[in-house]
């Protein structure tokens, strides 16, 4: 059966002479690498320069505020439920009076975990969450040298305030449309 | 009875050479890679410093400081001494070499840039090249290991086989020019014409040659890691293996000059007659001397161009090329130079 | 002193010393790692004599060549003192009596020929040495027996690719 085109029948009829001496072979080798001396480079200078990403790139996952800096998770478990690699635990808690500003519906998420080793960043948490509460952004996982490291808490989550430090808000809302 | 201005400008001068041997090995290891990376399309080391210039101290650097290991049945001093001999084999021969136009005073008194211009100048280059071949198996046999004692055999009968056609291909060369003096060679070819347009079968067989001795690809047999379990220098690590590496470079800088000597025309200036200029005999001297480092610095790159470009050739493709294919030629190349000579002569 | 005489001094004493090591070392390698040496000592000496050509061909051959070969060997079957065949006692005491007689002749030669006083080695003086006088009397004066040596070469080359070729 032929899958391609391009496959060819070996040769092997015996060399030459002028074939066994190899040269005329040699120098059109060398007539190819140094043309590549002349070639655009595809190293990428990563610490200076990055690759610039997709717009539906699937990086690391944010936890939203709204834009009074309230968290949008009611820690409603759907996110936890569509995962398939398991990689989401939460706990939730009731909102006291008193921390209307802090969270915007009576429930919360008063932990939040996501194991970044077992996540596979296929994005179904952002698409079953009915709240608009998590999406993935733009950037990945650094490297650590603990597992422990990779389990990432709300505090690393969770999205700059938009109010307090909005340029950082900015920052972390990249492309992605808050809506 | 000693003269001591002699021995001063003697040792100024073997100072120098050895140090810009190093200079230039050290920075060979940086353009091969550079160039390995820009013929791959890389951008190749450009951390340490502008453009990545530090790097070879860093490479230097890191050898120093990594363990050192002696094979517990190894005999030890022979294994130190494998190094050492390589090293000093491959500094020895830059002795002979012109490295520029000789400096007149204003006394009148000529300075030669060469430390000794013998009579023997370029059969003294051969000597050293065949004693190299202990550094490799004293290396080889001292690490009481199978695999070096026959990657040290497979290296030395690599070498003693294309010393052949090596020193074949020159005769023609010697012939011509009827001296084995190196500043005959080179005041020769000033006056006659490089030796590349007489001789360029002969320089081809010299530069293969050349790259067999220096263990460069596609002769780089002890580089074979994979298909044959490395080279005489596998029980090596830290400065000791640094040596043989270094070694290696600086054998290819001193081959650059020889072939630029030899074929080149050596210091000599191209296609301009340099006493029409009128120029101090100290700026003769430094110009011919950058002219020679600058044939000396393409035949470098050729060397890493070629290593970047062609395959390694079979232990059997080899011995076959040295034996069956190049001394035939140098032969037919010597016949015919010799019949030449002997025709213009009449 | 005079410095080729401080130079002689050395490389005789090391001459010497490593042909008397060749002798005394239990291990075959290091013998023949001390007759490279001695080799190296007798190319000073022929430099002291202004014969440079003959040093550099003594290294080029001997050392360069020949010793390669000799340490292929030795290496290769790697001797050590569990497989080095066992001495006999007459083996030992023929090998004294040879070597004895060896140096009664050698001794009472040189007495013969009395070099003692007349004749003195010429330092660094003379072109016997040098290329160009060699290549001369070689293909003038001693032109059939070099031509007759280098035939008996071939020959030797043509029978050892017979020998090395497979059947």
């Amino acid at each position: 059966m032929q899958l391609t085109n391009r496959a060819k029948q070996v040769d092997r009829k015996p060399m030459t002479f002028l074939e066994s001496i190899y040269l005329w072979n040699i120098m059109k080798g060398m007539g190819i690498t140094i043309s590549h001396l002349f070639k655009k480079k595809a190293t990428i200078n990563y610490p200076e320069q990055t690759r610039s990403f997709s717009k539906v790139f699937r990086g690391l996952h944010v936890l939203n505020r709204d834009a009074e800096g309230r968290e949008n998770c009611t820690a409603c478990g759907l996110c936890a439920v569509a995962c398939p690699a398991e990689a989401i635990t939460m706990e939730g808690a009731e909102r006291l009076p008193g921390e209307e500003h802090l969270y915007r519906e009576e429930k919360y998420a008063a932990k939040y975990e996501i194991n970044m080793l077992r996540c596979i960043f296929c994005g179904l948490c952002e698409e079953a969450c009915p709240k608009d509460a998590i999406y993935l952004s733009q950037t990945f996982a650094p490297a650590n040298y603990g597992r422990k490291g990779f389990i990432y808490k709300k505090e690393e989550l969770l999205i700059p305030h938009p109010v307090n430090e909005p340029e950082a808000y900015k920052k972390a809302l990249g492309e992605k449309v808050n809506n | 009875m000693i003269d001591w201005w002699f021995l001063l400008e003697k040792t100024i001068l073997i100072a120098g050479i050895i140090g810009l041997s190093f200079f230039i090995a050290m920075y060979t290891t940086y353009a091969e890679r550079k160039v390995a990376a820009w013929l791959q399309d890389r951008r190749g080391p450009n951390r340490a410093g502008p453009f990545g210039i530090f790097q070879p101290l860093a490479d230097g650097g890191k050898l120093f400081f990594k363990e050192e290991i002696i094979p517990l049945a190894s005999n030890r001093f022979l294994f130190v001494l494998g190094p050492a001999l390589a090293m000093i084999t491959a500094l020895i021969t830059s002795s002979v070499i012109p490295w520029a136009a000789p400096f007149t005073t204003k006394g009148g008194t000529q300075i030669p840039m060469q430390v000794a211009d013998v009579n023997m100048g370029i059969l003294l280059v051969f000597s050293f090249v065949s004693v190299g071949v202990y550094g490799i198996m004293i290396g080889g046999w001292a690490s009481n290991n199978k695999f070096s004692l026959m990657a040290a055999v497979r290296g030395a009968s690599q070498m003693v086989s294309y010393e052949l056609p090596m020193g074949m291909s020159l005769i023609a060369v010697l012939m011509m020019t009827g001296s084995l003096q190196m500043s005959t060679i080179v005041s020769y070819q000033a006056e006659h014409g490089w030796n590349i347009w007489y001789q360029p079968l002969g320089f081809l067989i010299f530069f293969i040659c050349a790259l067999a001795e220096c263990n460069r690809t596609p002769f780089d047999l002890p580089e074979a890691e994979n298909e044959l379990n490395f080279g005489y220098h596998q029980e090596y690590s830290s400065m000791k293996l640094g040596f043989y590496l270094f070694a290696e470079y600086i054998n290819m800088f001193i081959s650059s000059a020889i072939m630029a000597t030899l074929f080149f025309g050596g210091y000599d200036i191209p296609f301009v007659k340099e006493e029409l200029w009128g120029l101090s005999p100290f700026w003769l001297t430094v110009i011919s001397f950058g002219v020679f480092m600058a044939k000396i610095s393409f035949f470098l790159f050729v060397f890493l161009w070629i290593r970047w470009t062609i395959p390694r050739f079979r232990y059997d493709q080899l011995m076959n090329l040295g034996w069956k294919k190049l001394i035939p030629l140098a032969l037919i190349n010597m016949v015919i130079t010799a019949a030449v000579i002997l025709y213009f002569k009449k | 002193m005079e410095i080729i005489e401080i130079l002689f001094g050395i490389l005789a004493f090391l001459a010497i010393f490593s042909a008397l090591m060749v002798v005394v070392s239990k291990n075959p390698v290091h013998s023949v790692l001390w007759l490279i040496v001695t080799f190296f000592a007798i190319s000073g000496h022929y430099i002291l004599l202004n014969a440079q050509f003959l040093a550099i061909v003594n290294i080029i051959v001997y050392a360069g060549a020949i010793m390669v070969l000799f340490l292929f060997v030795i290496m290769l079957i790697n001797l050590n003192r569990e497989t080095a065949p066992q001495k006999n006692r007459w083996l030992k005491m023929a090998g004294g009596v040879a070597g004895g007689c060896l140096l009664l002749v050698l001794v009472a030669a040189f007495k013969e020929v009395g070099m003692a006083e007349k004749q003195k080695a010429v330092v660094n003086v003379g072109d016997i040495g040098l290329i160009k006088s060699l290549g001369k009397e070689l293909f003038t004066k001693y032109l059939v027996p070099f031509e007759i040596s280098s035939v008996l070469f071939l020959s030797a080359m043509v029978g050892a690719v017979v020998i090395g070729k497979k059947e």
